[in-house]
């Protein structure tokens, strides 16, 4: 018994199923990330990353190609952006009630276009999604290449965004012009940058990857949309992101532990579903993540500026 | 030739308060112009419109003989403008290095150059006597250091003026000492300088010429080898003031007695009390010195229950204290005047007259049954403490952090003042205070002591130990020193002290 728990992390296909699950975690970790390092919270997260799934499945049915949606969905999470940018930055409104809801709105208006669209459709119609391709050479390593090299263009797409963001953050002017946007705007401020421009820029771009982290699951997981289905991904997102004290790595670890823990838990039901009741397992990856955030949180350290709007030419 | 800097009948006003009114000056390269003045006289927001963080209602500010864009720090940088603000605008967990490039290179490029700005820096240090590491993130440099990273930044970005906002106000003399001497440097090789500050001695040793301003407007200017200091001091309050003298008095039995108290280390690089003795007497000032870091601020909590020491006693008017507590400390008459005013002193977003009465939750008078406040109670009392302690504020109901630094100081005496404390445990009570708002300090001090209390006076303030204190203790890496007389002692030893001498090795 205790050996079958076991075996199943030698499974290529639990592997797989991890780094597939991982994905759109990664994406919305990595935009969350973004926008709070300039010291933007964005709870649009999840409204967000419904739309960017609408979005990108709808284009495709509609008769565009993969890319094309890819595209319109990053581009609908940036629209988005602006929108929460344009409150919370230059408004100074609060973080939590724009991005609750914008939330509210992008996923409402989501399915309300799909409706309207597709008025009488029971069950919802599949479009032909991202395929697995196997990369040369490396697909054909035992273990190895079924875990992680027989994926769609989608997830490696996906694990290709770690190295974006590092290197947006910590290798350009524009990324350390973030990070002191979320720490001390006044520093930015004082060298004559625009604060509120760089805030806006970030919360856009950090909002194109959510909306592309929902695409992921329309165009390369379940080749659907349905209402609802995002399903809390977004304020996993949130929590990953502290797990991840901000930064872009541990983000990575982060979404990998999750997604490892779910694809663990959908084995471990079979496993045991006949002696534990299924629910438990249902809990599992939400009990360990809560375990793995107390542990982190002790030493994590926030954007000193997150959640406080920057006024120019006002007396501190 | 134009002069480096020129600013032209500058006006700015805020809602009804006249910041500043028709101030003109120039400043010329090789020069240090000193701008002198006391909280709120309106130095602050004069640079903040030189430098383009404020837009002036009137007046324009010329460099090198060009116009600069109003309200935009970028044209003043690029015009050879350099501000160190005294609320430094650093990204604390960033490096140096990275500190120094901000806003170095356009947004747009796609790689942060590193290496070129690395020997820049290098260089810059050295030749001004800033020494840094680049690679030092600012959340664990010293004040000091920081401030020596501001001028860098300015330095950086090949500023031609540089204007320092009160930078002397957080530094220990040996601090203000080396920023004195790279400030030399700077002007001998060509650049103008702009220091603002409200400490008379350190201008008149440093400037060239002084500009005086008071309620936002100029009040004086005069060169400095022509400046008498009485005068300058009864320009910038507009009448004569002098700090209180301590007159000898009489002492009563211990108030409060510590016996071998130890504390645990902490995890911050501050050390930790190891093996301290004190005893203070009612009607008697202890001044408590030493370099920022060596245990003051652990000898402060353990004296007003907000630390626990490992070992030792605590006897406060004869009892073994039991409880380490705030509220058990107060109840038995203690008062704790907290180095960080703003945050451990008062809550800033609530108002003037609930921070007035904060202390006194146990109070019958002004929480009645079912802990009902008894808001018009509160405000009346509120409104005698601050009359009693001169707080000037706009509405009673403001939120406290609006009121000045000196404002707050008075209001936090006057709450503590009003409930007779014995014992008085004061953490550099007059940093970053003007004159007027020092010797209001003082007063309230030396009156607690001729009325029986005692004092614990702790201060990096050398010229404020001696002034009030009858006895001093030196504190050194977590130890402290036998007591001595105040008229025993001399500024020399106590520096040496300060500096290790005289304890055991550690």
């Amino acid at each position: 018994m205790i050996f079958d728990f076991l075996e199943v992390l030698v499974n290529a296909g639990f592997w797989a199923a991890t780094i597939r699950i991982a994905c759109p975690l990664l994406l919305a970790t990595l935009g969350e990330l973004m926008c709070e390092r300039a010291g933007v919270l964005n709870l649009g997260i999840e409204g967000i990353m419904s739309i960017g799934a609408m979005v990108g499945w709808t284009a495709v049915y509609m008769g565009a190609d993969l890319s094309t949606g890819v595209m319109a969905a990053a581009l609908i999470g940036a629209a988005f952006g602006l929108v929460h940018a344009g409150f919370t930055v230059y408004l100074g409104a609060s973080q939590h009630v724009t991005g609750i809801g914008i939330t509210l709105f992008a996923s409402s208006i989501g399915y309300f276009a799909f409706r309207l669209l597709l008025p009488s459709s029971t069950t919802p119609p599949k479009i032909t999604a991202f395929q697995p391709i196997d990369i040369p050479v490396l697909s054909d390593l035992p273990f190895l290449g079924e875990a992680f090299f027989q994926h769609t263009a989608f997830t490696y797409l996906a694990f290709l965004a770690v190295p974006f963001v590092l290197w947006l953050m910590n290798r350009t002017p524009f990324g350390l012009a973030v990070k002191v946007a979320g720490e001390n705007p006044m520093a930015l401020e004082a060298q004559g940058i625009d604060v509120l421009g760089v805030r806006t820029l970030a919360v856009i771009i950090g909002s194109a990857l959510m909306a592309l982290g929902g695409a992921y699951l329309t165009m390369s997981a379940f080749d659907a949309f349905y209402f609802g289905m995002v399903n809390g991904r977004g304020w996993i997102a949130v929590a990953l992101v502290i797990f991840a004290s901000w930064r872009p790595s541990k983000a990575l670890l982060g979404a990998l532990l999750f997604a490892g823990l779910d694809a663990y838990q959908v084995r471990a039901q079979q496993l045991a579903g006949a002696i534990v009741p299924y629910q438990f397992f249902l809990m599992m990856p939400y009990l360990l993540s809560i375990v793995a955030m107390v542990v982190a949180a002790k030493s994590t350290r926030y954007p000193k500026a997150l959640l406080t709007p920057f006024r120019r030419g006002e007396r501190h | 030739m134009s002069p480096l800097l020129e600013v032209s009948n500058i006006r700015k006003s805020f809602g009804s308060l006249h910041a500043n009114r028709d101030i003109s000056f120039t400043v010329n390269a090789g020069e240090v112009l000193a701008i002198l003045g006391e909280n709120g006289a309106g130095k602050t927001t004069l640079m903040n419109i030189i430098f383009g963080h404020y837009l002036a209602d009137e007046g324009t500010v010329q460099c090198a003989g060009r116009e600069l864009r109003r309200g935009d720090p970028r044209a003043a940088i690029d015009a050879g403008i350099g501000m160190v603000h005294q609320h430094f605008t650093l990204a604390e967990n960033l490096t140096v290095l990275e500190n120094t490039l901000i806003g170095t290179q356009s947004l747009w490029r796609p790689m942060l150059s590193t290496g070129d700005a690395r020997r820049k820096l290098f260089t810059l240090a050295d030749q001004f006597g800033l020494e840094i590491n680049p690679d030092g993130y600012v959340n664990q440099m010293s004040v000091g250091e920081k401030q020596r990273l501001e001028i860098l930044k300015t330095l950086f970005n090949d500023c031609r003026l540089l204007i320092l906002d009160e930078p002397t106000a957080s530094l220990t003399p040996q601090e203000s000492n080396g920023l004195f001497k790279s400030i030399r440097k700077m002007v001998s090789s060509g650049l103008g300088v702009i220091i603002i500050s409200h400490k008379l001695n350190e201008i008149i040793k440093i400037s060239d010429r002084i500009i005086v301003l008071r309620a936002g407007e100029t009040v004086g200017s005069v060169r400095t080898a022509d400046a008498n200091k009485r005068q300058l001091g009864e320009m910038i309050v507009g009448q004569k003031i002098s700090r209180p003298v301590r007159r000898s008095s009489r002492m009563f039995a211990p108030k409060i007695e510590l016996e071998n108290i130890c504390t645990r280390k902490s995890k911050s690089q501050v050390a930790n009390l190891k093996n301290i003795d004190l005893t203070v007497r009612g009607g008697e000032i202890m001044g408590v010195v030493g370099v920022a870091g060596n245990g003051q601020q652990s000898l402060a909590e353990v004296l007003s229950g907000h630390g626990r020491p490992t070992s030792g006693k605590v006897i406060i008017k004869g009892v073994k204290a039991l409880e380490y507590t705030p509220m058990s400390f107060m109840e038995a008459g203690v008062a704790y005047i907290p180095e960080d005013r703003n945050n451990d002193g008062i809550v800033g977003d609530m108002s003037v007259w609930e921070n007035a009465v904060l202390t006194e939750t146990g109070n019958a008078d002004l929480v009645g049954r079912m802990a009902m406040v008894r808001t018009s109670r509160c405000r009346s009392t509120a409104e005698k403490i601050c009359s009693a302690n001169d707080v000037r504020f706009q509405s009673i109901n403001q939120p406290a952090r609006l009121l000045s630094g000196g404002n707050i100081q008075k209001l936090l005496i006057g709450r503590w003042f009003a409930r007779a404390p014995e014992i008085i445990v004061a953490c550099q009570p007059s940093r970053g205070l003007d004159e007027g708002a020092i010797s209001g300090v003082h007063r309230s001090l030396l009156a607690a002591r001729s009325g029986g209390a005692a004092v614990v006076l702790i201060s990096e303030d050398l010229d404020e130990i001696l002034a009030l204190s009858d006895n001093i203790i030196v504190m050194y890496d977590g130890y402290g020193s036998a007591a001595f007389e105040n008229r025993n002692v001399d500024i020399a030893t106590l520096g040496m002290m300060m500096a290790g001498d005289g304890f055991h090795a550690v």
